[in-house]
């Protein structure tokens, strides 16, 4: 039987990996069809010199990193707080936004920005996308962060208040250097999330804030494009890395 | 000392507050209201749009998305136990194979489903190679329909059942398993009648946390199901942009996220642990 | 000399019980002070009272005469040597004892001299640089000791100093502890529920039990003295034969009756069990009770099965129990 289990699990990982590898050699691919007809990397040459792909790939890594820094801040603020005593109405909304479908969460914020720009005079633009990313980024940087400082022995911070520190003091000098390790990681999975987010950012950005998973959402819309494989491969490539980064950092010495 | 803690949670309460809570209540509001005029929201509140849901049109869809998630978390369920028992006997390799499961998952969803319409389409992989072996003569139409939904979604979320159902096995007393040898029983019956039996709580908790996603699920039924799968999540996209009904949308995606709601009590209820 | 400490009065209730009792006691400045108790009778959060990580519910907390209670533990001229000794991870042995010193902004100088005098008291001068995973457990101590005594505290309170380290250490931590407060001069607090540790280790003991203080006084006042029946037993062992309280070193045994005006009981041998330089035997009284007695000579040869007479001298009994 363990033969046969075997012989599944390595069906399973195919299954699993096959779809992303074909796309990866196909972007490779000489012509523009599914049929290989050699090495080329003219695909990629031409991602690199589209403007429109440039300026969102700008948007994106733009919208990343402010998202990433606002959600790990925020994030991990609230998973300390939580540490030192729950609350069942934070904690129940953060898993509720988890759970929320994307769309959801993405016309519910469209109307509210809307409702909100009625009486401020603002459009839908590159700060409304970033608002959005900080949202739902927050639950998964105090998941991770929570993780940690659930294995964080609580004498070491009674120890430094016991030395003269305060409370601040006790989580800059001491606790926040014990965990840092799981905010980076944090850090890192908000960003991975955020760069590749589609159904949300669609929803509440403007005109000028055309992020590069709209730009390939679009392109596959229309039909087969050997650029978008490239494109595709080159995201994977990168947040894969990331998260590769990120649980390397999660693990506990 | 609360002070203080107040203090750490407030930053992440008024987030949470003025970007999912406010939201959700202004889509809430005008889920009682109605189309107005010119395409925007009309003052008098009414109940007609959650009314409208049950109707046949609607009912429909809603139906629809049900199955289709039902179907896809089977799926998912079937294909997933025999890899996380694999793995749960993998020895020393464990870590390594449980990184290979995830990996796919965490690059990114939107190249993850346009990788299989590059493989489902007329012109794409799996057409040209079997028209290449001279097994078909006209492209098979394997995208834009129900089936390739379904294979986006047990793709998109197969990862999803594997952690839990690994953890699940991982739990298992051996001692268990070693009995029923003992006792004279094949391995195969030994599966049968005592390790899967003894995962059924896991397979509640892991169906849970697939089927949720896969109601939600708007970016697989879009991409993969063409205009012809409409599943809830379409339905509210459509109806904030084509459409611009808000408040039948609005109605649509609250019926949507009571439903997710209700299924996430249900999941917490299969845990003993809370992970926040 | 004047009491450093005092708790007047002291409870701390949780929702469901009361973890201490209405505790007054008073600890004289330089002294080496022991609470003791089995696990659960509040010394460990009467500690954490002094420490300032719990919160009296009544009574007052007073260091030096002057009340303490609302001040936070960063406000107390009072340092704790943890059960684990919590040492931080991610700093050195110096990070750690230069810790305090710079929460209180000390000159780099005043410090770099401080630290090296406080390594050298503790004996680890040279090992400044390790980290504590790189410290075995005996070190791990002596780097908590002098991360607190550098602080120069007016009171240093340790839980269950020797409960972490292996078996074969303890006997001599402890002596290098007593000697230790001895040459700093500072007034110790200690807990444990070890009766040997705190008999050997104090100069005054607090016994808790329940939450509430059964006696307090010197370790000879406790053992020849003790108030109630729980003090008699928890520390050393009595033999209770007829509701009257002796302790095994006064009880004697013997074939055939004395004379000399002792109290008696009848007893069967039980069992005898050889402990190399003494005869440790168990006999039954004819009301039931097991009375245990040490004979130095262990050729004496008590039999299971003999009759033999159990006697002490009518001084020697533990009177006035509660």
């Amino acid at each position: 039987m363990s033969r046969l289990l075997g012989l599944y699990a390595a069906a399973a990982f195919a299954f699993l990996h096959l779809p992303l590898l074909v796309l990866a050699v196909f972007s490779f691919n000489e012509s523009r069809f599914t049929v290989w007809t050699g090495f080329s990397l003219k695909w990629f040459d031409a991602a690199f010199r589209d403007a429109q792909l440039a300026e969102a790939t700008w948007n994106s890594l733009l919208i990343a990193f402010a998202a990433t820094l606002a959600s790990t801040i925020i994030g991990t603020l609230c998973a300390y707080g939580l540490w030192k005593r729950s609350s069942r109405a934070v904690s129940g909304t953060l898993y509720l936004s988890l759970v929320t479908p994307e769309i959801v969460m993405g016309v519910s914020l469209l109307a509210f920005f809307q409702w909100l720009f009625r009486y401020v005079g603002m459009h839908l633009g590159m700060h409304t996308v970033i608002a959005a990313h900080t949202m739902f980024c927050i639950a998964y940087v105090v998941i991770v962060v929570s993780a940690r400082l659930r294995s964080m022995d609580a004498s070491l911070e009674e120890a430094a208040l016991d030395l003269g520190a305060t409370e601040w003091t006790t989580f800059r000098r001491v606790t926040l250097p014990l965990i840092f390790p799981a905010v980076a990681a944090a850090g890192l999975l908000a960003f991975t999330i955020s760069f590749d987010d589609y159904v949300i950012t669609s929803m509440v950005a403007g005109v000028d804030s055309e992020t590069l998973p709209m730009v390939v959402y679009a392109l596959a819309r229309r039909g087969a494009n050997p650029v978008v494989n490239a494109i595709s491969t080159l995201i994977v490539v990168g947040l894969g890395v990331l998260i590769a980064v990120s649980s390397k950092l999660q693990e506990t010495r | 000392m609360d002070r203080l803690r107040r203090a750490f949670l407030a930053p992440g309460v008024v987030t949470l507050s003025l970007l999912f809570v406010a939201p959700l209540a202004i889509i809430l509001l005008y889920s009682f209201q109605s189309r107005g005029v010119y395409g925007g929201v009309a003052p008098e509140f009414t109940g007609d749009n959650y009314s409208r849901i049950a109707d046949g049109l609607y009912g429909a869809i809603f139906l629809r998305t049900f199955v289709l998630a039902g179907v896809a978390t089977v799926g998912c369920l079937l294909l997933g136990f025999p890899l996380a028992l694999f793995i749960s006997r993998a020895g020393k390799r464990r870590n390594l194979y449980l990184q290979l499961v995830m990996l796919p998952f965490w690059s990114s969803f939107l190249v993850r489903t346009y990788a299989w319409m590059v493989l489902l389409r007329d012109t794409g992989l799996i057409n040209t190679a079997l028209t290449g072996l001279g097994l078909i003569r006209e492209p098979l139409p394997l995208l834009y329909n129900d089936g390739a939904v379904f294979v986006g979604l047990v793709y998109g979320y197969l990862p999803f059942v594997v952690l839990p159902l690994y953890a699940t096995l991982e739990r298992l007393d051996k001692s268990l398993t070693e009995a029923a040898a003992d006792l004279g029983a094949s391995p195969w019956q030994t599966l049968i009648r005592v390790i899967v039996p003894l995962c059924a709580p896991g397979f509640r908790a892991a169906a849970v946390l697939v089927f949720i996603p896969c109601l939600g699920a708007y970016l697989t039924p879009d991409l993969l199901g063409g205009g012809k799968t409409v599943m809830a999540g379409n339905l509210i996209q459509n109806q904030f942009t084509t459409a611009r009904d808000w408040p039948f949308g609005s109605a649509v995606a609250l019926v949507l996220m009571l439903l997710s709601l209700v299924l996430l009590v249900v999941w917490m209820r299969t845990q003993s642990e809370d992970a926040l | 000399m004047p009491a450093v400490l005092e708790l007047r009065r002291v409870s701390k209730h949780f929702a469901s019980h009361a973890a201490v009792d209405d505790v007054s006691l008073s600890v004289e400045t330089g002294a080496f002070y022991g609470l003791l108790g089995p696990s659960g009778c509040g010394k460990t959060t009467t500690l954490r009272m002094i420490a300032g990580f719990e919160s009296a519910t009544s009574g007052d907390v007073l260091l030096d005469g002057a009340r303490i209670n609302h001040l936070r533990p960063y406000q107390r001229p009072v340092s704790t040597v943890f059960q684990n000794y919590a040492l931080f991870p991610h700093l050195t042995a110096r990070g750690n004892v230069e810790f305090g010193l710079r929460q209180a902004r000390t000159a780099a100088d005043e410090m770099a001299r401080r630290v090296g005098e406080v390594f050298d008291l503790v004996h680890l001068s040279g090992k400044e640089d390790r980290y504590p995973h790189q410290l075995s457990g005996g070190e791990r101590q002596r780097v908590a000791l002098a991360r607190s005594l550098v602080l120069r505290p007016k009171l240093l309170l340790l839980d269950e100093p020797l409960s972490a380290l292996d078996p074969n250490l303890r006997k001599q931590v402890r002596a290098e502890l007593k000697a230790l407060q001895r040459q700093v001069g500072i007034t110790f607090v200690f807990v444990t529920h070890d009766q040997e540790e705190a008999l050997s280790l104090s100069d005054e003991i607090a016994v808790m039990h329940a939450g509430r203080l059964e006696q307090a006084g010197s370790p000879e006042d406790l053992y020849v003295r003790p108030c109630t029946r729980f003090v008699a037993s928890f520390l050393g062992e009595v033999n209770w034969v007829h509701g009257i309280g002796v302790r095994p070193e006064s009880t004697h045994i013997s074939r055939v009756a004395p004379g000399n005006g002792a109290r008696l009981v009848r007893g069967t041998v039980e069992r005898s069990t050889f402990l190399g330089n003494r005869l440790h035997i168990a006999a039954r009284t004819e009301s039931g009770e097991t009375v245990v007695t040490e004979v130095a000579r262990p050729d004496a040869g008590f039999h299971p099965g003999e009759q033999v007479y159990l006697w002490w001298q009518p001084q020697d009994e533990l009177a006035g129990l509660r």
